[in-house]
């Protein structure tokens, strides 16, 4: 809302008055339902876990194996990469909220390098597993002779589906990005009102938490018998 | 003459001249109320309509107007319209949107513009719905929980089914957060969390299994459509996963989506009997944190679903043990309820009477879900006609029920009209016995093992399903008269007041009716209960210019 909202007052029966919350200009309310939202986040990666593990219990050996051969040198990069980029996230808000508007600009656009750093590292793992057969619908991920067993199979869907979901959410967060700094250069978004920014930080901040989780549940388990990559 | 919220409104964006794109775009939480009910008792009324087709190819053994395969459609379609079209977003879209609010003093929810978006969102799941039913093999024929394997092997549209699911879950998840923030942060000054009205606690506890049960259920459908598409095998045992899994995940969900449906009818209930006793409600906190509990435990029983699906007997001890426990807020809600009307002044006008109906009919409902509660009947039990009773008992007369009484009660404060009260209570009495006819002899067939979803039966079953024939055809006459007479009051009944019932929340407190777009003329204060009666009638008094207590 760009025009200015003044507040009501309410009146008590002493004649006190009591300044009224309305929904517009309600920073602390935008940013409660953002936290919710993340919560949804939270409970649906929740579930995936869950089901990971289950499967973990049933298949010890199997997870084992299919861990040791991830690239861990990869992932690793990719780890400290969004780490970092965390903090760029993080360091932008500050600037924008002690007024330096184009210190926040350079945070963000330095936050999109990074973000895209991840994506095509990524990549490049997803083509080494491909490449070795193992993708989805592809040869050793289905049923019949010469395809992985159970564990290794259920391992591997779950990782394609969450480091796919995962990668989805980076892809989001950069539009997001691009349309904050869009928002900034409209002055839409300012030192006075910056809630878009911070919420937008408080989701980068959930994806790379997920990400934190991830990487040790998939990469690391194996790390003992792994050859560091295929 | 007033300027009511059918004169003017706000809109998403820009601010169109017609009626109707105001309509489309409009933010007032008033005027989405009404189009989400319109949609709803569409689709009600499109899934009734499948309910009495199945009704009728049951009335003989063999085959009268369908076979095998169309009956298993058909009652697929029946759930998934009657679950995730109407009763799960039913009553907090419908009277969450319009009720909660104004009952807290508020102008509008937190994020209008997600109001507005977040219907819309549930217009493209319903789309997706429906056009599942005209493109290649039809509507799924899975039953509307989408059962692992079948579910990814069948011809059917099933796909198209979870999407739609997935599309109507987001929706319900926005509802839900709209709701938290709004309760949270634009309650009237004085208004403390023990000061809300208990359908706004209803509708509290409900959002929150919104915002956190949803995302699981969504994420399971989500993974059944890679299955289906990138073969990922979760749940398909050729590649080691597990189709018990689906029913754990689908149900830690599902289950807590029927204490989703029932806490805000509950809530309907706990305005409009200390309305209709004159006096104020026994209990207050017993039944808000009630809600609450119900909402937590809620949580913890799906288990019971999956008594015959394989599971360890200690875990099925557990959670048989679970269920019986969350029965027991339930009791003290109805407890605080038959304590409420001892020795009130009872009126026995329309939405009393049904909510009396609900009493009777929930406690059947209720009971026979603790009966099948117990494992070793369960076992007996499961999948038969005693379960859809108990279902439809719970369901159908307990939360569609509570909707209709809330629809009486509220009807003159949406419309600034009055129904026909006598012939209103004629088309309760018409559903009271309807209902009745319909499932009681299901709860006596299913006891001698009648089994569900079944097309063809034997021939001892054959009074049972005629006597449950006739019963559809009470209540759906019934069900249609009494939106008959909704229709006329709208278009001729007679003009009331703000507050034709006595009653004492907020939003009964309106300059006029129906209310002006922006609610109160002025937020009031809130420094007293939300049942204050003495002698029978109200406490607060409000003069509505300035919003000041004049009692």
């Amino acid at each position: 809302m760009s025009h200015e909202y003044i507040p009501e007052i309410a009146i008590d029966r002493e004649g006190n008055e009591h300044e009224v919350q309305g929904w517009q200009d309600d920073f602390y309310g935008g940013k409660l339902g953002f936290w919710l939202f993340m919560l949804t986040e939270v409970m649906m990666f929740g579930a995936m876990f869950l089901a990971l593990a289950y499967y973990n219990t049933l298949h010890p050996e199997d997870y084992f194996n299919a861990s040791a051969s991830l690239n861990r040198v990869l992932g690793g990069i990719n780890t400290v990469i969004l780490l970092v980029s965390a903090l760029t996230m993080g360091l932008g808000l500050l600037k924008m909220r002690t007024g330096d508007v184009k210190g926040a600009k350079l945070m963000i656009w330095a936050t999109i390098i990074l973000a895209t750093a991840f994506l095509i590292i990524k990549g490049f793992e997803w083509k080494a597993e491909y490449n070795h057969g193992v993708f989805l619908l592809h040869d050793k991920l289905l049923v019949g002779p010469g395809t992985l067993p159970f564990g290794q199979k259920l391992f591997f869907g779950m990782y394609f589906t969450m480091t796919g979901l995962h990668g989805l959410h980076i892809i989001i967060g950069i539009g997001l990005m691009i349309w904050l700094l869009k928002r900034i250069n409209a002055g839409k978004v300012s030192t006075e009102h910056h809630i878009l920014h911070w919420n937008i930080a408080l989701y980068w901040d959930i994806v790379h938490l997920i990400w934190v989780f991830v990487f040790p549940y998939y990469y690391m388990i194996g790390a003992a018998g792994g050859t560091g990559g295929h | 003459m007033n300027k009511t919220y059918f004169d003017e409104t706000h809109c998403a964006f820009g601010h169109p001249k017609s009626t109707f794109m105001q309509w489309m775009l409009t933010i007032d939480h008033k005027r989405i109320d009404l189009m989400y009910a319109a949609v709803m008792f569409t689709f009600f009324f499109v899934a009734v309509f499948v309910a009495l087709t199945m009704r009728i190819e049951l009335f003989a053994p063999g085959s009268q107007i369908m076979d095998g395969d169309t009956f298993n459609q058909a009652f697929t379609l029946h759930g998934v319209l009657m679950i995730f079209l109407f009763i799960i977003p039913g009553i907090p879209a419908i009277f969450g949107n319009i009720v909660m609010p104004i009952m807290i003093g508020a102008k509008d929810v937190s994020f209008p513009r997600l109001n507005w978006a977040t219907f819309w969102l549930y217009i493209v799941g319903c789309l997706v719905a429906l056009a599942s039913l005209f493109i290649g093999e039809g509507v799924a024929d899975t039953g509307w929980t989408f059962y692992a394997p079948y579910s990814l092997n069948t011809d059917t549209n099933v796909i198209m089914a979870l999407t739609a699911a997935f599309l109507l879950g987001f929706a319900s998840i926005l509802t839900g957060l709209n709701f938290l923030v709004t309760i949270h942060r634009l309650r009237a000054p004085g208004m403390t969390f023990f000061k809300m009205p208990l359908f706004v606690w209803g509708i509290y506890a409900t959002a929150w299994i919104q915002l956190l049960a949803t995302p699981v259920v969504g994420i399971t459908l989500i993974l059944a459509i890679l299955e289906k598409y990138l073969g990922i095998g979760i749940f398909d045992p050729s590649k080691g996963g597990d189709p018990v899994l689906f029913q754990h995940l689908f149900w830690i969900y599902s289950h807590p989506a029927v204490y989703l449906m029932i806490l805000p009818a509950f809530g309907i209930m706990s305005e409009i009997i200390p309305t209709f006793s004159r006096k104020e409600i026994f209990g207050y906190r017993t039944i808000a944190l009630s809600s609450a509990s119900i909402a937590g435990i809620g949580y913890l029983v799906w288990g019971h679903h999956l008594f015959t699906s394989g599971m360890s007997d200690i875990a099925k001890t557990v959670f048989s043990f679970l269920t019986f426990f969350v029965a027991v807020p339930t009791g003290v809600k109805f407890y605080d309820w038959v304590a409420t009307m001892y020795q009130g002044k009872i009126v026995l006008s329309t939405p009393m009477l049904w909510g009396l109906g609900t009493i009777i009919m929930f406690a059947i409902g209720g009971l026979t879900g603790v009966t099948i509660t117990m494992i070793g009947v369960d076992i007996h039990l499961q999948d038969t006609y005693y379960s859809v009773a108990h279902f439809h008992y719970a369901i159908l007369s307990g939360v569609v029920w509570l909707m209709f009484a809330g629809m009486h009660y509220w009807f003159p404060m949406i419309t600034g009209k009055m129904y026909s009260e006598s012939k209103a209570k004629i088309s309760f009495y018409i559903q009271f016995v309807g209902v009745n006819l319909l499932w009681f002899p299901m709860l006596i067939a299913g006891w001698y093992g009648m089994p569900r979803r079944y097309f063809d039966y034997l021939p001892q079953f054959e009074i049972y399903h005629q006597i449950a024939f006739v019963g559809a055809i009470l209540t759906i006459g019934g069900m249609v008269y009494m939106f008959w007479i909704f229709y006329k009051g709208w278009t001729k009944g007679e003009k009331v007041g703000p507050n034709p019932w006595n009653a004492t929340t907020l939003e009964w407190h309106m300059p006029y009716s129906p209310p002006p777009l922006e609610n109160h003329t002025k937020v009031p204060y809130v420094d007293f209960d939300p049942y204050e009666y003495h002698q029978g009638e109200p406490v607060v008094k409000f003069d509505y210019e300035t919003m000041k207590r004049i009692d």
